[in-house]
C-alpha cells in the first residue's frame, strides 16, 4: 500500500493548498479561521504525543498552553521585547512540563488523567485568583505582534504564514520524533511497559522526556494563541480547553499525525463558522462526535482510510481484507 | 434548530466561491442595508442574559419594522459562547466578513476587554452592555459607548441609600469573585463609607460555587448585607440566605443583576423585601417602556430586565445617530462620534445622554421586591436623576485613582 | 462558635448530596470502568425533569421517582445503543460521553431556556431543625438520610444479592461469567441504567438546594470525579467516605482559607493522588 510516489505528491499537494490558501479563501476572516485551526492543531498534535503514542491521557494541557501564554504576555506587558519574551516563555513551559511530569508520572491510566486534571485546575485557579500577577479575569492585552526579520505579522495573511511555518515545523519534528528509535520505545512503554522495563529501558525517563517534548509544543501553541488574540485571560486555562484539545485528538484519530489536525479543524469550524448559521451548533457537534465514534471508533482519519480501503476492495470485487480496526495504516503514521 | 438560509448562502459564497466574493463590487449605495452585529451569548452558562439581549434588540427592530431613519436594517447575531477568544473571533466575523456598521454587545466584561483594542483598530463603533469600568474611564475608547451602566454606577447609589436612607451602620458584602463583582462592591463600599457607613466584612465566593452556606455562615452580626451576584447565582444565594434564617433578620440589598426584573420568575418568597439599585425598571411609566414591555410580553411571554432593555436602548441610540448623520451613516468614525452626542428623552429607562467618555448619564432606581397577586414585582421607591459613572465625585480625582478592584479602595473597617 | 457548628452540619448535608451524585458514578466508573462524562448531564437532566414535574403540582417524591425512572430509561438506551460497542476502550468512551453531554446541555437550553429554575422546598420538608441553639433547614438533613438509605441499599445489592454477585463476576471476568451462563450484556445495561437513575434522583433532591441552570452539568461532573477518585474507584465505601470528606473539606476550606478558594478541592486531590494514586480506599490494580 505504501507507495512513496503517491505519498510524496499528496504531501506536495497539501502544502501547496496550505500555502496558497490566503489567495483563494477570500475574506481575511476565513484566513484567521485557518490560522486558528493551525494553532489548535499544534496543541492537539502535542497532546497526541502523549495520548496516542505514550498512552498517557492528559486533561491538563491547557495549563501548559496557558502558562507559556501568560509568561510571554506578562513579560511583554512589563515592557520586555519579543526576543526575550518568547524564549523565556518556552523555558517556563519546559519547567512547568517537568514539574507536571514528575507529579503526573506517579500514576498511569486514569490516575495520570486525574492528576493532570488537578494540575490544570490549580493552574487555572492561580491565574484567576492571583490578580496582582495576572490581572485576574480582566486578562492581559498584548499590544503588538512580533516582526521577525522585519516582517510585520499584523495582517491576517502574514500571521497565517507565520503560523503555517511553525505548524509545519511542529509536524515535521513530531514526525521525526515518532519514527525515531525513541518514538518506538515510547510506543513500547504504551503497549508493554513491563517488558520494556525488563529489557532495561527506563520507562519513567522515556515518558518524562515525551512529556517535555509535548509540553514544549503546547507552549509554542500557547504563544501563537496569545499573538493571534493579542489577549489572554484565565478562560484559556479552563478545563474546557483541555477537554477540547482531547476531543480534537480522539475524534481525528489518536496515534496518527494527521488525525489531530482534522480534529482541530472540526472543532474550530463548528465553534466559529458553523455557529453563525446553526444556533444549536453544540448539539450538532455532539452528534458529529457520536457519529464518528459509532462508525470509526479509531477516529476520523484512520477510520476513513479503513472504510475507503474496504469500499475500494469491494468495488474491485475482492474480499475486504480482515484489517484490524484498532490501528491506522502504516502510510498515515 | 434554526438555519438562516440567507446567511448560509452568503457563507457558502464567501467560503466555497471565495474568488467570486473577492471580485464582487463593494456596494456602498444608500440602498444597502445598515448592518447591526450583535455579539451575545446563546449557548453555555451565560446564555440567560445573552438570550435576553437578543430579544431586546429584536423587539426594538420589530417595532421599527426593521427600518431606522428611513433605511433598512439587518441584524446579524453572533454567539460568542461567553468567552474572550470566542468574542474576538465573532467580532472578526461581523467586522471583517459581514462589514457591520455597528456592534451591539457583548455581555460580559472579560469579553469586552478582549475586543476593545480590536474594534478601535478596525474603526467600528460598539455599544456595550458589559460593565467593565475602565472602557469608559481610564482607557476610554472613542468607538465605544455604553447606554447600560458601569459596574459601579448603580451600586454607588445603593451605597449612598444604605447609609443615608436606611441608616445602616455596619454592612457585609458578598459577591461573585470576578471583575464585575469587584467593581460593584468597591463602588458600593466607597459611596457607603463616604456617607458614614462601615463595611465590616467582604466575602468572595468563586463564580462557580455549588453551595453558599459556608460563606453565609461567616456573615456574622451586621445591619445589612449587600450582594452583587449575577447570572443564575442570585437565585441560589438568596434561597440559602433565607434557608439559614437570615431573611427577615438582616436586610438584603442587591445590585441590578442580583434582582433583575427578568430574574423574578425564577425567584420565590425568599426574594420578597430585597432592595436593589438598577438602571432599568419594568414598571417605569414612559411611552417607550410601555411599548417595550408589551412587546416582550407578547413575543416572548417574559417581563424584560436590564439585559433586554439595555439592547433596546442601544437600538434607539443607533437610530438617533443615523437620523443625525442621514446619508453619512456609513462613515463609521462619524457614527461613533454621533453616538457620543446622542441624547434621548424617552427610552424604557428614562432620559439618556452620554458623558465625554461614552458612558450613560441617566436614572437609577431603588426598588423593593413585593409580592402582588402571587407575583413578585420590584416596586420603585426612590429615583435618582442624572446619575453618572462618577457618582458625586469629582471626575478628575476619580480618574486619577486606580480602577476599582477586589482590594481598591482598601476596606479600612473590616472586622476579624 | 455557631459558625463552626453551621459548617459542620452543612458539611454533612453537602456530603449527603455529593453521595447521591457520585454513587451512580462509582457504579459506572468503578464497576464498569466507563469514564462516563455524561454523569453531570444526567444529574442536570434529572433536576430539570423534577422541576417541570413539580411545577405541574406533583408530589415531591412522585416527581423524584418519575425523573429517576426517566433517567434509568435514558441511561439504559445510551448503554444499549451506543456505549456497548466500545467496551473496554476508554478513549472512544470519553469522546462519546462528552459528545452526549454536549447534546444534553444544548437540548436542556432549548427546552428549559437559559433561565435558572428553583423549585420550592417541598411543603412537608420545609421545617427548621434546631441543633445546639442553631437553626438548620430540615430539607438538607433529609438529603443526608436519603443518601444513607441509598448507600445501604446499594451495599446490600452489590455485596449480598445474587444480582450483585453476577455483576461482580461480570466485571471481574466477562468471558468466564458468560460461560457460566450470566447474561453479562444485560447486566451492564442494568448497571449503567442504575447509575444514571441515581444521578437523576440526586438532581431532583438537589434542585431546591442548588437550583437548576445551564452549566450545572459541568459543575457537578468534577465533584463526582473527585469524590470517586479520592475514595478509590470501585469502592462504594470509598464513595461514601469521599463524599463526606469533600463536604467537610469544602465547607471548612472555604471559611478558613478564602485565598485558596479555587484550589480547595483540587489541591488535596493532587496531594492524595501523588502520594497514593489508587485513592484512599482503592485497591492497587495490577
Amino acid at each position: 500500500m505504501s507507495r512513496p510516489n503517491t505519498q510524496f505528491f499528496a504531501r506536495i499537494l497539501a502544502i501547496a493548498v496550505l500555502v496558497s490558501l490566503p489567495l483563494w479563501i477570500g475574506n481575511s476572516y476565513y484566513i484567521n479561521i485557518a490560522s486558528q485551526i493551525l494553532i489548535w492543531a499544534v496543541l492537539a498534535l502535542a497532546l497526541n504525543l502523549l495520548v496516542g503514542y505514550a498512552g498517557l491521557t492528559s486533561l491538563g494541557h491547557a495549563g501548559l498552553f496557558g502558562i507559556a501564554g501568560y509568561a510571554a504576555a506578562m513579560l511583554l506587558a512589563a515592557g520586555h521585547g519579543h526576543l526575550l519574551a518568547v524564549p523565556l516563555a518556552l523555558v517556563v513551559a519546559l519547567l512547568a512540563s517537568a514539574l507536571f511530569a514528575i507529579l503526573a508520572l506517579r500514576a498511569t491510566g486514569i490516575g495520570f488523567l486525574m492528576i493532570t486534571l488537578a494540575i490544570g485546575q490549580i493552574l487555572w485557579g492561580i491565574a484567576y485568583r492571583w490578580a496582582s500577577l495576572t490581572n485576574g479575569d480582566n486578562g492581559i492585552s498584548v499590544s503588538s505582534r512580533p516582526a521577525p526579520f522585519g516582517l510585520s505579522l499584523a495582517s491576517a495573511p502574514a500571521f497565517y504564514y507565520a503560523t503555517l511555518a511553525v505548524f509545519l515545523l511542529a509536524l515535521a519534528s513530531m514526525s521525526v520524533f515518532v519514527r525515531s528509535p525513541f518514538g518506538a520505545s515510547l510506543v513500547g512503554t504504551r503497549d508493554q511497559a513491563r517488558r520494556m522495563t525488563a529489557l532495561g529501558y527506563n520507562v519513567w525517563l522515556i515518558r518524562f522526556l515525551a512529556i517535555l517534548f509535548s509540553g514544549f509544543w503546547s507552549g509554542v501553541a500557547g504563544l501563537l494563541f496569545i499573538y493571534y488574540n493579542q489577549f489572554i485571560s484565565p478562560q484559556v486555562m479552563a478545563l474546557t480547553t483541555s477537554a477540547e484539545a482531547l476531543l480534537m485528538v480522539i475524534s481525528g484519530g489518536s496515534g496518527t499525525l494527521l488525525g489531530p489536525i482534522f480534529g482541530a479543524a472540526i472543532v474550530v469550524v463548528m465553534k466559529n463558522v458553523v455557529s453563525a448559521y446553526i444556533e444549536r451548533w453544540n448539539l450538532v457537534l455532539g452528534v458529529i462526535f457520536i457519529l464518528i465514534i459509532s462508525f470509526m471508533p479509531e477516529g476520523l482519519v484512520p477510520g476513513s482510510v479503513r472504510l475507503w480501503r474496504v469500499g475500494w476492495q469491494a468495488w474491485r470485487g475482492k474480499r475486504p481484507a480482515a484489517a484490524g480496526t484498532g490501528s491506522a495504516p502504516e502510510a498515515w503514521r | 434548530m434554526t438555519i438562516k438560509r440567507r446567511t448560509v448562502l452568503a457563507g457558502m459564497l464567501a467560503s466555497g466561491a471565495g474568488a467570486v466574493a473577492v471580485g464582487m463590487p463593494v456596494a456602498r449605495a444608500q440602498s444597502a442595508p445598515f448592518k447591526i452585529g450583535l455579539l451575545t451569548v446563546k449557548t453555555g452558562p451565560l446564555a440567560q442574559g445573552g438570550i435576553q439581549m437578543e430579544q431586546g434588540i429584536a423587539a426594538f427592530l420589530k417595532e421599527k419594522n426593521n427600518t431606522l431613519a428611513g433605511r433598512k436594517v439587518e441584524l446579524l447575531v453572533a454567539d460568542t459562547g461567553g468567552n474572550p477568544a470566542g468574542a474576538k473571533t465573532k467580532a472578526q466575523e461581523v467586522i471583517e466578513r459581514d462589514k457591520v456598521n455597528v456592534i451591539l454587545g457583548p455581555l460580559a466584561a472579560f469579553e469586552l476587554l478582549a475586543i476593545t483594542d480590536y474594534v478601535r483598530d478596525n474603526a467600528t463603533p460598539l455599544i456595550s452592555l458589559a460593565a467593565a469600568e475602565d472602557v469608559t474611564q481610564r482607557k476610554a475608547n472613542p468607538f465605544v459607548i455604553r447606554p447600560s451602566a458601569t459596574s459601579g454606577q448603580c451600586s454607588h447609589v445603593m451605597g449612598d441609600y444604605a447609609a443615608k436612607d436606611l441608616n445602616l451602620k455596619r454592612v457585609a458584602t458578598i459577591s461573585d469573585d470576578f471583575a464585575f463583582g469587584h467593581e460593584q462592591i468597591s463602588a458600593f463600599q466607597r459611596a457607603y463609607e463616604d456617607a458614614g457607613g462601615k463595611v465590616v466584612k467582604k466575602l468572595w465566593p468563586p463564580l462557580v460555587t455549588p453551595d453558599y452556606t459556608p460563606f453565609i455562615a461567616q456573615i456574622g452580626k451586621v445591619d445589612g448585607v449587600f450582594h452583587g451576584f449575577a447570572g443564575s447565582n442570585p437565585v441560589k444565594f438568596m434561597r440559602s440566605y433565607a434557608d439559614l434564617g437570615l431573611k427577615g433578620k438582616v436586610p438584603l440589598l442587591a445590585g441590578w443583576t442580583g434582582m433583575d426584573d427578568a430574574l423574578l420568575k425564577s425567584l420565590g418568597d425568599e426574594a420578597v423585601g430585597v432592595l436593589s439599585a438598577a438602571y432599568y425598571s419594568a414598571t417605569a411609566d414612559t411611552p417607550s417602556n410601555r411599548r417595550f414591555v408589551a412587546a416582550m410580553q407578547k413575543d416572548y411571554g417574559v417581563l424584560p430586565g436590564g439585559y433586554s432593555a439595555g439592547m433596546y436602548v442601544a437600538g434607539q441610540c443607533v437610530e438617533a445617530a443615523m437620523q443625525e448623520l442621514d446619508s453619512k451613516a456609513d462613515d463609521r468614525k462619524a457614527l461613533a462620534e454621533a453616538l457620543h452626542r446622542v441624547a434621548l428623552t424617552d427610552t424604557p429607562r428614562g432620559a439618556v445622554k452620554f458623558d465625554q467618555y461614552g458612558n450613560v448619564v441617566g436614572e437609577v432606581f431603588i426598588r423593593r421586591c413585593d409580592k402582588k397577586d402571587g407575583q413578585l414585582v420590584n416596586t420603585v421607591i426612590k429615583t435618582y436623576q442624572n446619575v453618572s459613572q462618577f457618582w458625586s465625585y469629582n471626575e478628575r480625582e476619580f480618574l486619577a485613582n486606580p480602577v476599582y478592584t477586589r482590594d481598591y479602595p482598601p476596606a479600612k473597617n473590616l472586622e476579624n | 462558635m455557631s459558625l463552626w457548628l453551621t459548617l459542620a452540619v452543612n458539611s454533612i448535608a453537602l456530603g449527603g448530596l455529593l453521595f447521591l451524585l457520585s454513587s451512580g458514578f462509582s457504579l459506572i466508573f468503578g464497576l464498569m470502568r466507563i469514564p462516563n462524562l455524561m454523569h453531570g448531564s444526567f444529574f442536570m437532566l434529572g433536576a430539570y425533569l423534577g422541576v417541570t414535574l413539580l411545577a405541574r403540582g406533583l408530589n415531591f417524591w412522585v416527581a423524584a421517582l418519575l425523573s429517576t425512572l426517566a433517567l434509568a430509561l435514558i441511561g439504559g438506551l445510551i448503554e444499549r445503543v451506543l456505549l456497548r460497542r466500545l467496551a473496554g476502550d476508554p478513549l472512544p468512551q470519553v469522546l462519546l460521553t462528552l459528545g452526549g453531554a454536549f447534546i444534553v446541555a444544548d437540548l436542556c437550553l432549548m427546552l428549559w431556556t437559559g433561565d435558572p429554575w428553583q423549585p420550592g422546598t417541598p411543603e412537608h420538608l420545609r421545617g427548621v431543625v434546631e441543633v445546639g441553639g442553631l437553626y438548620f433547614p430540615l430539607f438538607r438533613l433529609v438529603i443526608v438520610a436519603v443518601g444513607l438509605v441509598v448507600a445501604i441499599a446499594l451495599w446490600l445489592l452489590v455485596d449480598w444479592t445474587r444480582l450483585g454477585a453476577k455483576i461482580r463476576a461480570g466485571v471481574d471476568d466477562a468471558a468466564i461469567a458468560r460461560v457460566v451462563g450470566i447474561k453479562v450484556s444485560q447486566l451492564f445495561t442494568l448497571v449503567f441504567a442504575l447509575g444514571a437513575a441515581l444521578a437523576g434522583f440526586g438532581g431532583v433532591m438537589g434542585a431546591p438546594y442548588l437550583s437548576v441552570y445551564p452549566g450545572l452539568d459541568f459543575e457537578m461532573l468534577p465533584l463526582a470525579l473527585i469524590v470517586v477518585i479520592l475514595g478509590g474507584t470501585g469502592s462504594l465505601l470509598g464513595a461514601l467516605v469521599g463524599s463526606f470528606l469533600i463536604g467537610f473539606l469544602y465547607n471548612f476550606g472555604q471559611a478558613l482559607f478564602p485565598d485558596l478558594a479555587y484550589v480547595i478541592l483540587f489541591l488535596p486531590m493532587l496531594v492524595i493522588l501523588v502520594l497514593r494514586p489508587q485513592g484512599l480506599f482503592g485497591k492497587v490494580v495490577p
